[in-house]
């Protein structure tokens, strides 16, 4: 009876001011969420205090705010979707979810958009599930500052932290994904910006995209990723002021970049990584202003790449700076700082009065040769260096910057 | 007279303390001795100044070790082949004093040989490993790292000096023997790892990994870096091209190969240099 | 006594030591002489196991000598040049034979008195002069009183005094009862101590006598050209 008036308050209530607001908890009018969004009006906010909730997938198919206090907790039991949300205007915010459930046919997610305008999933924490965060045919989304953790060991069975497909405009800021599949994944998805995230150790890459065009990347971590970061078959992106970090292992990569047009890399930072940038066909992209450092191979650039340029750049502590399977180059290197560099600057304009020819013939030799690497850092490998130094003919030519820096740059 | 298997035993227990306490008594001189000469100081200083100022200027411990990996695969081997071969004919004549009292001749082959090795290795020690203690730690390398260049520095220490003995006892004339000692150094520093860039350029279409590693285990340069490298992230690198290398290295039974094939390079000259001793006219 | 028995050695395809036998006895003193490369210093260090003779038997005492460290504590010998370690002071390497031999010398100081070490004992051995070297090897020589002395060009280098003073030792032991074997290219010195000479000639022993006996035998009266003869070959 109790119960029966405070719905007809509450409806009453909505009636009259346009939001009402719903509580939901074990002593509150409502003790079950999915009750509270069926009774709710659109534009409504329920107020979770607290608790934990297994009611199965819950779907919010109208505009409503749902806002845990105290850390309420959704649980998907290893088994269901959590939450699907099919109406625009929803907020999901502060909410712990997890154990969505994982499956084989279907992508479920602790939260899923799908074909939805305007969102703001923000403050939640999201552990061990298949996927945390999933906007499917989604636009005008915000995805802030979320805590997402899983403890995958396989990839079959572990999707992705952040997974954005065929979306547009997407806000993806503030974030920390760890032990998922990838970090942030993105199919087909446009004008977005994905900022301020720290990605690390996840299962497979620490950010993977394809086909996703007109995107920027700022300011994000991308540590100790299983395969690193992959960035395939897209154009106009913008990469800056990330870190690229710890990714160590056969074919891990730093940044991978195959088929990415019209792109740019700024203020970057590769930094302890088998390979910093795997260069396979990039066309018409600056790599300008970055940190190359102790990385096994800083860059390495396939001969499928056309109208990059090089410049600007630091290199030092690498084992290699750069290493190409190509003959000829048609990609400008120059003005970067090689701390190999030995030539000297006579007239002091702070560029090197020589050359600098970053390929060595070692490199050269275990790119043609791979077994060869068993004598990475021999004698053998260092009077090479050497001869080179007094014969540059031996020097492959493929690639010189002209204008090697004597300092580094500083930006 | 007959002993009995007791006292025969005793008597052999005996024979042996005695002879490990005379190598020691030789040892000991030697030791001394060379603790006092120039050379092994301005070789210590030599270590301590280079491996801190990699420390100081280098910045970055690891990038300190791989350097310091350098020396050891060459600087080490050629002070220990020469510094070895110039001490034996120094104190040839002194060998034969030791000889005319009576002493055996393994004590006295085996205390001379350690009372060289272990100033050697001593300098070595102290040269590089202090200053890692001292900064490389804080500069956070990692202890394994520092521990595998140590041994590698140690054994490789004991490996060519042992060699420099065994080429200085079956050499009577030490132009020859010298540069027989160099040639031993550029053929096991260069010319075998040149080889093996030719194996491998040859053979590229065949899978030569495993021919590779093995044939690495008759190196002890190769050996060594091999060791060290695998403490350092840059082994990953090895990875990278087949992950051959690192499966093998990797494991503990591929440390623990490549650590008993070092140990078996280090007993070998020991042993052959024994040998000679034994047999050789003063 | 020191007993040879076909003692052979040969390096490589040369020689030098061609069936020697020999007794050395007690109370004597006997010079090994001949032309350079005869075999004398290969015959002294087979006895001392420097040199390992590849057939025959070398006894001292009845015990053999080969590979036989026992033996040499009953050897004091004295080398045409010491070597010494050259950081190390006299004292350090007297001690340090001592120690090495587990032996502690009753004789240590008088030895070092009676050829004037004492002011040198503390200087490295790198700096002091060959004479002063030649009395430290001295030293060494007759500090464990052994019953076999060899001794190869004992004087050489050694000034008048110092010279004579090892020549009075040398006697002294003789008559102690001392095998003495003895190698001198200075023919005085040889006629003031050896009692018996020991020709060798191309690894054999041509000859082996008293010193009158030789010069009997070539009909010379002096020593010097005695032995020269004889090494031309004249003599036999």
């Amino acid at each position: 009876m109790k119960r029966l008036l405070g719905l007809i308050l509450v409806t009453v209530t909505a009636w009259s001011w346009g939001q009402n607001t719903l509580e939901v908890c074990s002593t509150c009018t409502f003790t079950s969420l999915k009750e509270a969004i069926a009774i709710a009006q659109p534009y409504d906010k329920i107020l979770v205090k607290g608790g934990s909730f297994a009611e199965g997938n819950i779907v919010v198919d109208k505009p409503l705010t749902l806002e845990g206090i105290d850390n309420p907790i959704l649980d998907g039991k290893g088994e269901v979707e959590i939450l699907t949300i099919t109406a625009d205007n929803v907020t999901i915010r502060g909410f712990t979810l997890q154990n969505a459930g994982i499956s084989h046919t279907a992508d479920q997610a602790a939260i899923k958009t799908l074909e939805v305008e305007k969102c703001l999933i923000e403050n939640n924490t999201l552990l061990d599930n298949f996927f945390a965060i999933y906007l499917g045919k989604t636009s005008h989304c915000q995805v802030l500052n979320n805590i997402v953790r899983a403890h995958a060991t396989a990839e079959a069975f572990s999707g992705n932290a952040v997974h954005l497909w065929d979306c547009a405009d997407i806000l993806v800021k503030d974030n920390f994904l760890t032990g998922q599949r990838d970090g942030v994944y993105l199919e087909f998805v446009k004008d977005s910006l994905i900022e301020n995230n720290i990605s690390e150790k996840n299962l497979r890459y620490g950010l993977h995209f394809m086909y996703s065009n007109n995107n920027i990347f700022r300011n994000n971590q991308f540590l100790a990723n299983g395969a690193g970061v992959a960035v395939m078959y897209s154009k106009n992106i913008e990469m800056t002021q990330n870190h690229f970090e710890e990714n160590w292992g056969s074919a891990i990569y730093g940044l991978l970049l195959k088929e990415i047009n019209d792109s740019v890399l700024y203020n970057n930072i590769f930094h302890d990584n088998s390979v910093g940038i795997y260069v396979d066909g990039a066309n018409r992209t600056d790599i300008s202003f970055n940190d190359f450092s102790h990385n096994g191979y800083a860059l390495r650039i396939l001969s499928s790449s056309m109208g990059v340029t090089i410049d600007h750049n630091n290199f030092y502590g690498n084992s290699f700076d750069v290493t190409t399977n190509a003959n000829r180059s048609y990609n400008a290197f120059f003005e970067n700082y090689w701390e190999s560099y030995q030539g000297y600057d006579l007239d002091h304009n702070g560029f090197g009065d020589v050359p600098y020819r970053p390929v060595r013939l070692f490199a050269l030799t275990v790119e043609n040769y791979p077994q060869t690497m068993i004598l990475m850092r021999s004698p053998l490998e260092q009077f090479m260096d050497y001869a080179e130094r007094i014969l540059p003919i031996f020097t492959p030519k493929a690639i010189e910057d002209d204008r090697p820096l004597m300092r580094r740059v500083v930006w | 007279m007959i002993l009995s298997h007791n006292q025969a035993s005793l008597q052999s227990t005996k024979k042996r303390r005695s002879t490990v306490k005379s190598a020691l008594k030789v040892m000991k001189y030697g030791f001394f001795d060379l603790l006092r000469s120039r050379w092994i100081i301005i070789y210590t200083l030599f270590y301590l100044v280079v491996t801190s100022g990699l420390l100081y200027f280098g910045g970055d411990a690891n990038q300190a070790v791989l350097s310091t990996l350098n020396l050891v695969l060459l600087v080490v081997p050629l002070i220990s082949l020469v510094l070895g071969l110039s001490y034996f004919y120094y104190t040839r004549d002194f060998i034969e004093l030791i000889l005319t009292q009576p002493i055996g001749r393994s004590s006295v082959f085996l205390g001379h040989f350690a009372g060289l090795a272990l100033p050697l290795v001593a300098a070595f020690l102290l040269g590089s490993g202090l200053p890692f203690l001292l900064a490389g730690v804080r500069q956070g390398a990692d202890w394994r790292v520092i521990a595998s260049l140590m041994v590698a520095g140690t054994l490789v220490s004991l490996i060519f000096s042992a060699l420099a003995f065994w080429i200085g006892l079956v050499n009577e004339e030490r132009v020859k023997a010298l540069g027989l000692a160099l040639a031993v150094w550029l053929g096991l520093t260069m010319i075998y790892d040149g080889l093996l860039l030719l194996f491998s350029i040859l053979m590229q279409a065949y899978p030569i990994e495993r021919s590779l590693i093995i044939l690495s285990l008759f190196n002890p340069i190769d050996l060594s870096r091999i060791l060290v490298l695998l403490q350092l992230d840059t082994a990953a690198l090895m990875g990278y091209t087949g992950a051959v290398f690192q499966r093998f290295f990797g494991s503990y039974l591929g440390i623990l190969i490549s650590l008993g094939s070092l140990i078996l390079w280090t007993a070998l000259p020991i042993y052959f240099g024994l040998r000679s001793f034994k047999k050789k006219n003063f | 006594m020191v007993n040879l028995q076909q003692v052979s050695k040969s390096f490589g395809k040369l020689e030098v030591l061609k069936g020697l036998n020999a007794t050395f006895e007690e109370g004597k003193i006997t010079a090994v002489v001949g032309p350079n490369a005869s075999g004398k210093t290969t015959l002294m260090k087979s006895i001392l196991g420097l040199v390992l003779a590849d057939d025959g038997q070398i006894q001292i005492d009845g015990e053999t000598a080969f590979h036989n460290p026992l033996s040499r504590s009953k050897i004091g010998y004295m080398p045409q040049k010491a070597q010494f370690p050259d950081n190390l002071k006299p004292i350090e390497l007297l001690n340090w034979v001592q120690d090495l031999r587990d032996e502690k010398s009753p004789r240590l100081h008088a030895l070092i008195d009676y050829f004037q070490l004492t002011p040198h004992l503390d200087k490295p051995l790198r700096v002091l002069s060959g004479g002063t070297r030649q009395k430290v090897s001295a030293v060494l020589t007759f500090l464990f009183d052994p019953p076999v002395l060899i001794l190869d060009e004992p004087s050489a280098g050694l000034d008048p005094v110092a010279s004579s003073r090892l020549k009075d030792k040398i006697l002294e032991e003789k008559r102690r009862g001392k095998v003495i074997i003895l190698t001198s290219h200075v023919m005085s010195e040889l006629e003031e101590l050896a009692d018996e000479v020991l020709f060798l000639l191309e690894g054999k022993i041509v000859f082996k006598g008293s010193l009158d006996e030789i010069r009997k035998r070539t009909g010379e009266p002096r020593l010097e050209r005695a032995i020269a003869k004889f090494m031309e070959g004249r003599g036999l």
